[in-house]
């Protein structure tokens, strides 16, 4: 039971970085769908850091540098070049598979050693909660840390007020003489760092090694997550833990040999996210306050 | 400091001149990264674009390639010019593919090539079908088209190779997940060309392409229902002025585009494989959605777009085989591609001015 909940944690935390990250460039009214892409470039990039320098922590840095790259090529085209930010998003996620591939070519066959478990003095002895709660690798401990940063951020400093008036008027709050361009160049590297991260995470405890491709649509999923959780941070780590269950469900399904196709169980995440979707969507058309306005829109204002 | 002004009118000189000067930067900037990377640019240059041309046969094997890729990206096009999002065709190649693969298996001794209809219209209909739950979910309910269609995808790969291991394996595969061969009446066959024979992997599925794109030419620009495409992705306010019914567009287009798709999934098996396997599709869906960008979303552009990236994915296939390059790069060009088009048709509207500093 308790190798259970560890397992679902730790296969919903990549997706929780993810969707925060995205969450904050939304609320700025960017709209990046080249999560897949960053979250894939921040696998390789922790891998390969791993392998040269032999200590997973610096897997975590070069996880959050890789995906900040990857968003600063989509800042660039989106923000500067004013180019179609859904386009450009596939794009940088079809970039990216390719780069990957390329990358992680002579990394195949390398396994890199896990992130170390850290213990928190005392609270890590409590039965059952205490090992769960409190016996934890540091991306996992970052990941809530994180969701509530960016909780407070929003809600209660000038600079997430700031942000948020920019995705939901670009033109006013330019007018008000904010740099719309600027805060969206942040707020999307951001959502690059968290993305990479929780790329990262992936070969740096759930599979040590390069596969092509192998963050397997969690890019997607996060994106449909920040949807799901209708814009508010905290709803995202109730979202991905559903997604981490559901997971592991079929995984477990698959091993305990129910007699259900193992592809009919593999299918339930993507299923589960087109249900979610449609769940949230018929109630978020009715309250639109919780949609940023000008998220997709490009922002034309002179600077 | 760089600065954008609105151009008064669209440039017409950009239309050309953007396609071709992406293909430049995409080579350059591709090639940088190969150097990065550790591999001799100028061997993947040759590898990557001129080897296909090496061979006579191999241009009909690049128009192989290409088959797939423009029709599916006619569909796309038709979608991106509304606004649509259709990232799933990927998927709905699979179950055209999939449902064609069921009905022609249902006739194990057919021979006529007429069955080949019944087939290609089981195809329409498998790929409309698959685009047909997010078309509803985003006419009635506003469910984000982008992520059901794409997730769609997932469940299609995982849905073909469920039925090939599963209900149409064939019992005398040998443990192969395969179906069993198809019947005479739904292959596609290659072309003979009198005096030399066969063309590479040349099928008649091209006569298909050459049908589609002056329908679809004729369609999107002299008739109401094109029309009415246009507008609506172009001006959506004049659009709905003009009361055209956004909700039955956005039906029709993903129809349309998930049809094409499973035609081009019926084309590909029943010309190159010849029965089920789990895979059938090597990325064609989303490949032709750079295909339909690069084509300026016009059917004659994305009937070059589809040559020139079949040329670069046949080119990928041989670096691989002869440098160890993995297939996947070609994503590197294609992503790169989009990025500079998409900066093209900023520059349609805008013109560049240098200012010195700030403002």
């Amino acid at each position: 039971m308790e190798a259970l909940i560890l397992t679902i944690i730790a296969t919903s935390i990549p997706l929780l970085l993810a969707a925060a990250g995205e969450l904050i460039a939304e609320k700025s009214g960017v709209l990046n769908l080249g999560v897949e892409g960053m979250m894939l470039s921040g696998a390789v990039g922790a891998l390969g850091a791993v392998l040269w320098l032999e200590n997973p922590y610096y897997g975590i840095i070069a996880g959050a540098l890789s995906g900040i790259l990857m968003a600063s090529i989509f800042s660039l085209f989106t923000i500067n070049f004013m180019t179609n930010q859904v386009a450009t998003g596939l794009g940088l996620t079809i970039f990216a598979t390719g780069l990957t591939g390329l990358a992680g070519a002579p990394l195949v066959g390398k396994t890199i050693p896990s992130l170390p478990k850290i213990e928190i003095f005392l609270l890590s002895d409590i039965p059952l909660i205490g090992s769960i709660l409190f016996k934890q690798d540091f991306v996992a401990y970052l990941s809530i840390g994180i969701i509530i940063f960016i909780s407070f951020f929003l809600k209660y400093s000038k600079s997430g007020i700031i942000l948020r008036a920019v995705g939901d008027d670009h033109q006013s709050a330019h007018s008000v003489g904010y740099p719309v361009k600027k805060i969206r160049w942040y707020a999307t590297c951001f959502g690059g760092m968290c993305a990479g991260i929780g790329g990262a995470y992936i070969p740096l405890v759930l599979t040590p090694h390069w596969s092509e491709g192998m963050t397997a649509g969690r890019g997607w999923i996060a994106l449909a997550l920040v949807v799901f959780a209708s814009w508010i941070p905290w709803r995202i780590i109730v979202g991905a833990l559903i997604f981490g269950g559901i997971t592991i469900a079929q995984l477990v399904g698959q091993a305990r040999g129910w007699p259900i196709p193992s592809q009919l169980l593999s299918m339930m995440p993507y299923i589960a996210t087109i249900i979610a979707l449609t769940m949230i969507s018929g109630r978020l058309s009715k309250n639109n306050s919780v949609v940023p306005s000008s998220l997709g829109k490009p922002f034309f204002g002179s600077q | 400091m760089i600065t954008f002004i609105p151009r008064d009118k669209v440039s017409k000189n950009w239309i050309i001149i953007a396609p071709i000067l992406s293909i430049v930067f995409t080579i350059f900037f591709g090639l940088l990264i190969f150097a990065f990377l550790g591999y001799n640019p100028l061997e993947t240059l040759y590898q990557i674009f001129v080897s296909p041309f090496s061979r006579i046969d191999r241009i009909g094997d690049i128009l192989v390639k290409a088959c797939p890729l423009i029709i599916i990206g006619t569909g796309l096009m038709l979608c991106f010019k509304s606004n649509v999002w259709n990232i799933g065709a990927e998927g709905q190649f699979i179950m055209g593919a999939l449902l064609a693969g069921f009905i022609a298996l249902s006739f194990p001794n057919i021979e006529t090539k007429f069955f080949l209809l019944i087939t290609i219209l089981a195809g329409f209909v498998g790929g409309a079908l698959w685009a047909f739950i997010p078309a509803i979910l985003k006419t009635k309910l506003n469910v984000n088209e982008i992520l059901v269609s794409l997730m769609l995808v997932y469940v299609a790969m995982l849905f073909i190779d469920f039925i090939v291991r599963g209900p149409l394996r064939d019992p005398m595969s040998f443990g192969f997940p395969l179906s069993k061969p198809y019947p005479e009446g739904a292959l596609i066959n290659k072309i003979p060309f009198p005096g030399i024979g066969f063309l590479g992997q040349l099928h008649f599925g091209i006569l298909f392409v050459f049908l589609l794109v002056p329908i679809s030419w004729i369609y999107v620009n002299k008739t109401l229902g094109g029309f009415k495409i246009n507008v609506l992705g172009s001006a959506p306010l004049a659009a709905k002025f003009a009361g055209f019914k956004q909700n039955s567009i956005t039906i029709t287009v993903l129809l349309l585009s998930g049809g094409l798709a499973g035609v081009a999934g019926v084309i590909e098996v029943s010309a190159n494989i010849g029965q089920l396997q789990p895979e059938v599709s090597f990325g064609y869906g989303f490949t032709a959605i750079i295909v339909a960008f690069l084509g300026r979303l016009n059917p004659v552009g994305i009937l070059f777009a589809g040559i020139i990236i079949a040329t670069v994915k046949l080119g990928a296939d041989n670096a691989q085989m002869t440098m160890g390059i993995p297939k996947v790069v070609t994503g590197l060009f294609e992503g790169i591609l989009l990025f500079f088009l998409l900066t093209g048709e900023t520059l349609q509207k805008y013109k560049i001015k240098w200012s010195e500093g700030k403002k």
